[in-house]
């Protein structure tokens, strides 16, 4: 194939992600931007300049930074022992600990904020023991509307992201480095901060990265959590475009939002290009040993044992809130089965859980189509055109729901996009969120992967499919599972679902779960906790499947 | 070449599957469980409509319900298909329809409140029309003279108490909406935000009706004093009742909160097996509910007005009317429709529930919200 076709088919490549973007995200972004600062056609900038003497808007500002900031550091001080005990040892349960610290992703805030309070709660588990023990009147620890309870459901949300991202690359690090800095006489922490954190960086980047803008555009849990006390940007978003209806000023504090994510990625963008450099990365079972020592024993059985009060224990909690109490203890898991009202809108367990295990299949064919090829486009030599896509595969994460959907509403109209209440939109809205995620995971991985092995697979006689297939793709292939499962993760979890602009005829298990919490009553209640616990299941079940996953030696790390 | 057409084909087949998933299949197309068995349906139903018929579609919120038969027999009655789009929130999915005004997603919009009345109206998007089965509704409740707006149902927002806790510590019920700021009731009640959800904006307007915005003791001196009294805000009704509230189903600590005056009857409803009495009540104190009346109107542009005219004077009729307090927990508009018995038996309604203007509560509104917020929150 000649330079210039290549450079054309290249070219062509960079179009499909492109393309997706700005059908589905600039276009109707733009639409909205025109709709609320041109509306007859006349500029009118004064809502993006007031914005600035709003006093909510410095103080909705400076607290989404700051509480975003501390929940990244939050995540990644407890993320990173858990990250390093998955990557280097090998120990029973593994795969389904791994499996479990994935679930906190998937669940609707709302569930979340039970699971807190069953455990946390005036009336919960920890406030009762104590009460109990200590003969107290009144529940010592009262942590609603903190922004402490902000920050630990943050960084249970996100703990699995450092895990996944930074834990996946870890396994791939060459042990030998280390191991050689040991034999030259460096203790444990010089050689961790000196030689394995350095190495690590681009990994802890990019998790740092996601975490921060997932933080930065928290919604449910600021809202339910935090309480009206706290007001993040995109709540301040949703309160101007929904409570007042006031589209000029909602998409200043959008833009706002956008810009300020557009300066993280810059900042980022640098960092990165300073701390990755290529590596001899190796397959993660190469590295893997059990625990020997007493001290590694000891080392491993604290992070388990962490993982297991932090993230594990309030799931546990939520699943046995779905019991009834009494003889009957899966009443409400029965109960779901039951169309009591003979309700239109009644949903069948296992359609639910159908419906939501298939969009999170089409998104994660979606995003990792899209995905991969980005990933794959962005780690070769930098060019004009990567240099311009990096920024922008991570807009779709820092832009509001709200905005966007009124977007969709008024972009996705005619035909050939008369997709306003139509369900395509579900993947689509899915897939937006997701493939920055596939992006951000591959992405460290395929830039660590030493260039000189595929130019010796090359001068070998290898075509470039096969360099890529032999030498990317064994290495590649864990940061690909973990990939597909937050693909698959996300679109479980329903984020973006306000982008939508109708109800989708296929509900969802989210979908169900805030039905049911819409009534009062003890069965409505319950069946919603039976319901998250069907969601944290079938999850459960989906990830340990796909850490399974063997095609070749893809998985075999 | 060869890594290019892989990737095409892996797209190719992304885009086809996405494709094939989402070919149209009409609303929630529940199939009914096997009678008394309980069996979970299996297999999406046939839609009731009859295929390739004519379809009305309905723009709503996430609150709304209808039982099966009865959109089955409008269906059978019009010989059309019926598509719910339920669009968000009351607020969201009215700002939907206005932003869509141009191009409308639906043939009719329904859940248009009080106190969105004015924003709805003056969106334009309503189609005037007078229906047959407007003559017997109530007057009071008919709150748009023009007729673009027309009311199907009303419900109150009010203090629901949980009836133990009261017991069990020996603490009289408030009886003023004043008393609340009594340290007795210190740390007891929990409330909505106003500006995020609609039974805390319900509430917070009920006040202001009751103690005014001038004078020597205002809405905000009793909020202010409520504040100090360790009052709760929620974002939302959920977290209120589910998480904050003690009584009933609730899993916190606070005894009273802001509900609507039918949360007693459900907490009868969906409990198995059905207590004799409510484990909630409701604190009917005076000027402290206030009366929330929901509307439907044919949107501007519809493509079917006919069936569209049909669903409103159907939703008006006895059948839905009747169908209308089991499925969303509020009174039917029509003044002889039948109650089930859970209502009568569990749900007070309040004597004295503050009914503001459409235009009052438009034009305070924000300022409203804006000063509570400082009062309260700040």
């Amino acid at each position: 194939m000649d330079r210039r076709s290549a450079a054309l088919g290249r070219g062509l490549l960079y179009l499909l992600p492109l393309g997706f973007l700005g059908v589905f995200f600039f276009y109707p972004l733009l639409a909205v931007v025109v709709q609320s600062f041109a509306p007859g056609g006349r500029l009118d900038l004064a809502p993006i300049a007031n914005l600035w003497r709003e006093p909510y808007f410095g103080r909705a500002l400076w607290f989404t930074t700051w509480q975003a900031t501390l929940s990244t550091a939050v995540t990644l001080a407890l993320g990173m022992p858990a990250a390093f005990v998955f990557a280097r040892y090998r120990f029973r349960g593994k795969t389904v600990l791994r499996a479990l610290t994935t679930i906190p992703f998937v669940l609707p805030a709302m569930v979340v904020a039970a699971a807190f309070t069953a455990l946390l709660g005036s009336r919960g588990w920890l406030n009762s023991l104590l009460m109990d023990w200590f003969d107290m009147a009144r529940a010592p620890v009262r942590l609603q509307q903190t922004i402490w309870l902000v920050l630990l459901a943050h960084a249970f949300y996100n703990t699995t992201v450092v895990v996944r991202i930074v834990g996946g690359f870890w396994s791939n690090l060459d042990t030998r480095l280390s191991e050689a800095a040991r034999v030259l006489g460096g203790n444990r922490a010089r050689v961790f901060f000196e030689i394995t954190l350095p190495l690590l960086l681009p990994a802890v980047a990019a998790a740092g990265l996601l975490i921060f803008l997932f933080c930065f555009t928290s919604f449910g849990v600021i809202l339910i959590l935090g309480g009206p006390r706290f007001a993040t940007l995109e709540v301040e978003i949703y309160r101007q475009a929904v409570a007042l209806f006031r589209l000029p000023e909602a998409s200043a504090i959008a833009l706002a939002q956008i810009v300020l994510t557009f300066v993280v990625m810059a900042i980022y963008t640098r960092a990165q290009a300073r701390a990755s450099l290529p590596l001899n990365l190796r397959p993660a079972a190469a590295t893997e040993i059990p625990p020997t020592t007493p001290a590694h024993k000891v080392f491993v059985g604290l992070t388990v044992a962490g993982l297991l009060l932090f993230l594990v224990s309030p799931l546990v909690a939520l699943a046995l809130r779905s019991l009834a109490e009494g003889d009957d203890a899966l009443r409400y898991f029965r109960e779901l089965f039951v169309n009591r009202t003979n309700s239109l809108f009644y949903v069948p367990p296992g359609l639910a859980i159908r419906n939501s295990v298939f969009f999170a299949l089409i998104t994660t064919v979606l995003a990792l189509a899209i995905g991969t090829l980005t990933a794959a486009l962005m780690a070769r030599a930098r060019t004009l055109g990567t240099v311009l896509l990096e920024p922008l595969v991570l807009l779709p994460l820092g832009t509001s729901a709200v905005t966007l959907g009124f977007g969709y509403l008024l972009t996705m109209g005619q035909p050939p996009l008369n997709l306003r209440a139509s369900a395509v939109l579900v993947p689509i809205a899915h897939t937006l969120v997701a493939f920055p995620f596939v992006v951000r995971t591959l992405l460290p991985v395929m830039r660590g992967i030493n260039p000189d092995w595929r130019e010796a697979a090359a001068v070998l006689g290898a075509s470039p499919w096969t360099a890529w297939r032999e030498v990317d793709l064994p290495i590649v292939g864990r940061a690909l599972l973990v990939a597909a499962l937050f693909a698959f993760t996300t679109s479980m979890g329903e984020f973006g679902a306000t982008l939508l602009i109708a109800r989708p005829e296929f509900p969802t298990m989210p979908l169900v779960i805030y039905r049911l919490l819409g009534q009062p009553g003890a069965l409505n209640y319950g069946q919603a906790m039976a319901m998250s616990t069907l969601l944290m299941l079938v999850c459960a079940v989906a990830f340990v499947l796909i850490e399974r996953f063997r095609v070749g030696q893809v998985g075999e790390f | 070449m060869k890594r290019k057409r892989l990737l095409f084909l892996l797209v190719a087949a992304a885009v086809a599957a996405t494709l094939a998933a989402c070919t149209p299949v009409p609303v929630a197309s529940p199939t009914p469980p096997v009678a008394g068995t309980g069996e979970p349906a299996t297999s999406p139903a046939e839609p009731t409509g009859v295929r390739g018929a004519r379809t009305v579609t309905i723009m709503t919120h996430d609150s709304f319900s209808v039982s099966e038969d009865v959109v089955a027999q409008f269906q059978a009655q019009c010989g059309c298909t019926v598509q719910f789009l339920k669009s968000g929130d009351t607020g969201l999915a009215l700002n939907k329809a206005i932003l869509s005004k141009s191009n409308p997603l639906a043939d009719v919009f329904f859940g248009v409140d009080n106190t969105f009345l004015s924003r709805g109206l003056a969106g334009d998007i309503f189609e005037a029309y007078a229906s047959p089965a407007l003559a017997q509704m109530p007057a009071e409740l008919k709150l748009d003279p023009g007729n673009r707006l027309l009311p199907v149902d009303f419900g109150y927002v009010t203090i629901n108490y949980d009836k133990a806790y009261f017991a069990e510590n020996d603490v009289p019920l408030p009886s003023t909406l004043r008393d609340l700021a009594d340290p007795a009731y210190e740390s007891l009640l929990v409330v909505e935000n106003p500006a995020t959800s609609s039974p805390g904006l319900s509430f917070l307007l009920a006040t202001i009706a009751t103690f005014g915005e001038a004078g020597e003791y205002t809405y905000l001196d009793f909020w202010r004093d409520l504040r100090k009294n360790d009052v709760l805000v929620t974002d939302g009704w959920e977290d209120a009742y589910y998480g904050q509230f003690s009584g009933g189903s609730g899993e916190g600590d606070r005894p009273m909160a802001v509900s609507y005056a039918t949360s007693p009857a459900a907490e009868v409803f969906f409990a198995d097996p059905q207590p004799a009495e409510s484990p909630t009540a409701n604190l009917l104190l005076p000027g402290g509910s206030f009366k929330q009346i929901e509307f439907v109107g044919i949107l501007k542009g519809a493509r079917e007005p006919e069936l569209a005219r049909q669903w409103v004077d159907f939703m008006l009729g006895e059948t839905f009317q009747e169908d209308i307090p089991l499925q969303m927990w509020i009174y039917p508009a029509l003044p002889g429709a039948d109650l089930p018995e859970v209502f009568t038996k569990h749900a007070q309604v309040p004597t004295d529930a503050v009914a503001m203007t459409p235009d009052q509560i438009e034009a305070g509104r924000e300022n409203w919200i804006q000063t509570w917020t400082d009062a309260v929150l700040r």
